[in-house]
C-alpha cells in the first residue's frame, strides 16, 4: 500500500478500538452493547493487517493469541453466570445479583457490565481469528 | 414510514436480481453490498439503532472476507448449459408463484403493519427499566431476561470459529 | 402488508439463487441473502406506528416504544449469520484449491 493509507491508518486505528470500548462499555445507557462494539474493536484490527500487508506482522502468533483470548472471554462468561447462582441466594442460573443502582448512571444496572465486556471480547477475537485463518492459508498454501 | 419502506424494499430487490444474475464474480459481490446496506437504512427507519450498528460492521467484513476469497481463485462465471437450467428455472418460478399466493393468503391473520405491541413485550416495557437497572432495554432483555439466548449465540459463534479452523489447518497434510 | 410481501419476495429470490445456480459462490450469495430477509422480517412484525428506539431518557412523557423483543432476538442472528457465511467461503476455496473450478457439476468425485 502507499504511504498515505499507512500514514493514516497509524493515526486512525488507534481511534477506532477507543471508540469500540467506548460503546462495549456504555451499552447499558446507549445504543450498541457488546455485539457492536466487538464487531468495531475487530474491524480496527483488520484495517492495521490490510493496509501493512502480512509479510510485516507475525501472522501466527497473533491467531495463537486471539484464539486463546476468544476461549478464555467464553469461560468468564460462564464463571458469571455460575457465581449468580451461588451468590444470589435463590439458586437460578443467569440471574442478576450486584446492586442495581439508579438507572442512567454509568455504574449500574447490576452485571450487565461485565456480561457486556466478555461478549465483546468473545466477538472481536472471534471475527479476527477468521480473518487470520483465511490470510495465513492464503500465504502458505495458494502462493 | 410505509411508503420510505417500500422503496428501500424495491431497490434491495432490484439489487439481489443483478448480483445473481451478474456475468464477472467481482461485480456480483459488489451488487451484494446494495442488500446489506440497505437493510441498514431499513433498521434506522424502524426504531433500531442497536441493529443498524452491528449490521453495518457485520456487511463491511462480510465484503472483506468474499473479495479475498474471489481474489485468490478465478473470477469468471461458468459456462451455460441450456436445457437443464431453463427446466430448473421454469420448477422454481412455478413454486415461486404457488409460495406467495399461500403466503398472501397468510396474511390475513397477522395484525395491520404497525398496530400494537405484542403481549408478552408490554410485560417487558413496563417494569424493564426498575427490574434490571439499565436504561436500554433491548440490554436488559438481552442480557437479563432472556440470558440463555445470548449464552447460545456465544457457544455458536465459538462453534463456528473452530469449525474454519478445523476446514483450513495446514498439518498433517503431507 | 404489501411490506410483508416483498420481505417474503427477497427470501425467494434467494431461493432461487440456491437451487438454480450452478457456481458456488453465488449459492453462498443466495444463502446470506435469505439470512437479511428473515431478519427483516421479524423487525417489521416488531414495529409500532409512530414508536421510538426503546431506550429511557429523561424526557417522562407519554413516549410510545417500538417492540424490544424481536429486535433482542435479531442482534443475535446477525453475527450468527456473519460466522456461517465465513464457514461456507472457507469450505469454498477449500474445494478450488482441490478442483480448480467452482462449477458443483465438475464436483462429483467422492474418492480421494
Amino acid at each position: 500500500m502507499t504511504i498515505i493509507v499507512k500514514k493514516v491508518t497509524q493515526i486512525i486505528c488507534g481511534v477506532i478500538f477507543l471508540y469500540g470500548i467506548y460503546i462495549i462499555i456504555h451499552g447499558h445507557l446507549t445504543p450498541g452493547g457488546g455485539f457492536a462494539g466487538g464487531a468495531i474493536i475487530a474491524g480496527a484490527f483488520i484495517l492495521l493487517i490490510l493496509s501493512f500487508g502480512s509479510e510485516f506482522l507475525a501472522l501466527k502468533k497473533e491467531e495463537t493469541g486471539s484464539s486463546l483470548l476468544e476461549s478464555s472471554a467464553i469461560l468468564v462468561f460462564l464463571v458469571i453466570a455460575v457465581l449468580g447462582m451461588i451468590v444470589g441466594g435463590v439458586g437460578i442460573f443467569l440471574v442478576n445479583f450486584l446492586p442495581k443502582g439508579t438507572v442512567g448512571k454509568l455504574i449500574s444496572a447490576g452485571v450487565i457490565p461485565l456480561y457486556n465486556i466478555a461478549v465483546g471480547m468473545e466477538v472481536a477475537a472471534a471475527l479476527l481469528t477468521i480473518f487470520l485463518a483465511l490470510l495465513i492459508y492464503r500465504d502458505e498454501v495458494l502462493k | 414510514m410505509e411508503l420510505l419502506i417500500i422503496v428501500m424494499l424495491v431497490l434491495m430487490i432490484g439489487g439481489a436480481i443483478f448480483s445473481l444474475e451478474a456475468r464477472d464474480l467481482l461485480s456480483a459481490v459488489i451488487a451484494y453490498g446494495i442488500v446489506g446496506f440497505g437493510l441498514v437504512i431499513c433498521f434506522l427507519f424502524l426504531g433500531a439503532p442497536d441493529l443498524a450498528l452491528v449490521q453495518i460492521v457485520v456487511e463491511t467484513i462480510t465484503l472483506i472476507i468474499m473479495i479475498t476469497v474471489i481474489l485468490n481463485s478465478t473470477r469468471e462465471e461458468v459456462k451455460k448449459g441450456w436445457k437443464k437450467t431453463t427446466a430448473y428455472a421454469v420448477l422454481a418460478f412455478v413454486f415461486i408463484g404457488f409460495f406467495l399466493y399461500f403466503f398472501n393468503r397468510a396474511t390475513d391473520t397477522l395484525t395491520v403493519f404497525g398496530d400494537h405491541a405484542m403481549r408478552m413485550s408490554k410485560a417487558y416495557l413496563q417494569p424493564g427499566a426498575a427490574e434490571t437497572g439499565s436504561a436500554n432495554l433491548v440490554t436488559g432483555v438481552i442480557f437479563d431476561y432472556r440470558g440463555y439466548d445470548t449464552l447460545g449465540e456465544a457457544t455458536i459463534l465459538f462453534t463456528a470459529v473452530i469449525g474454519v479452523l478445523t476446514v483450513l489447518r495446514l498439518k498433517g497434510r503431507k | 402488508m404489501i411490506v410483508y410481501i416483498l420481505a417474503v419476495f427477497l427470501f425467494l429470490i434467494g431461493i432461487y439463487g440456491v437451487v438454480v445456480k450452478r457456481n458456488l459462490i453465488k449459492i453462498v450469495i443466495g444463502i446470506a441473502i435469505m439470512e437479511y430477509s428473515v431478519n427483516l422480517f421479524l423487525i417489521l412484525i416488531g414495529y409500532v406506528k409512530d414508536g421510538t428506539a426503546p431506550i429511557i431518557t429523561d424526557q417522562v412523557s407519554e413516549i410510545v416504544f417500538v417492540d424490544p423483543l424481536p429486535q433482542a432476538m435479531v442482534l443475535t442472528a446477525i453475527v450468527i449469520g456473519l460466522a456461517t457465511t465465513a464457514l461456507l467461503l472457507a469450505i469454498a476455496i477449500r474445494i478450488y484449491k482441490k478442483y480448480g473450478t467452482f462449477d458443483i457439476r465438475e464436483i462429483k468425485n467422492l474418492k480421494g
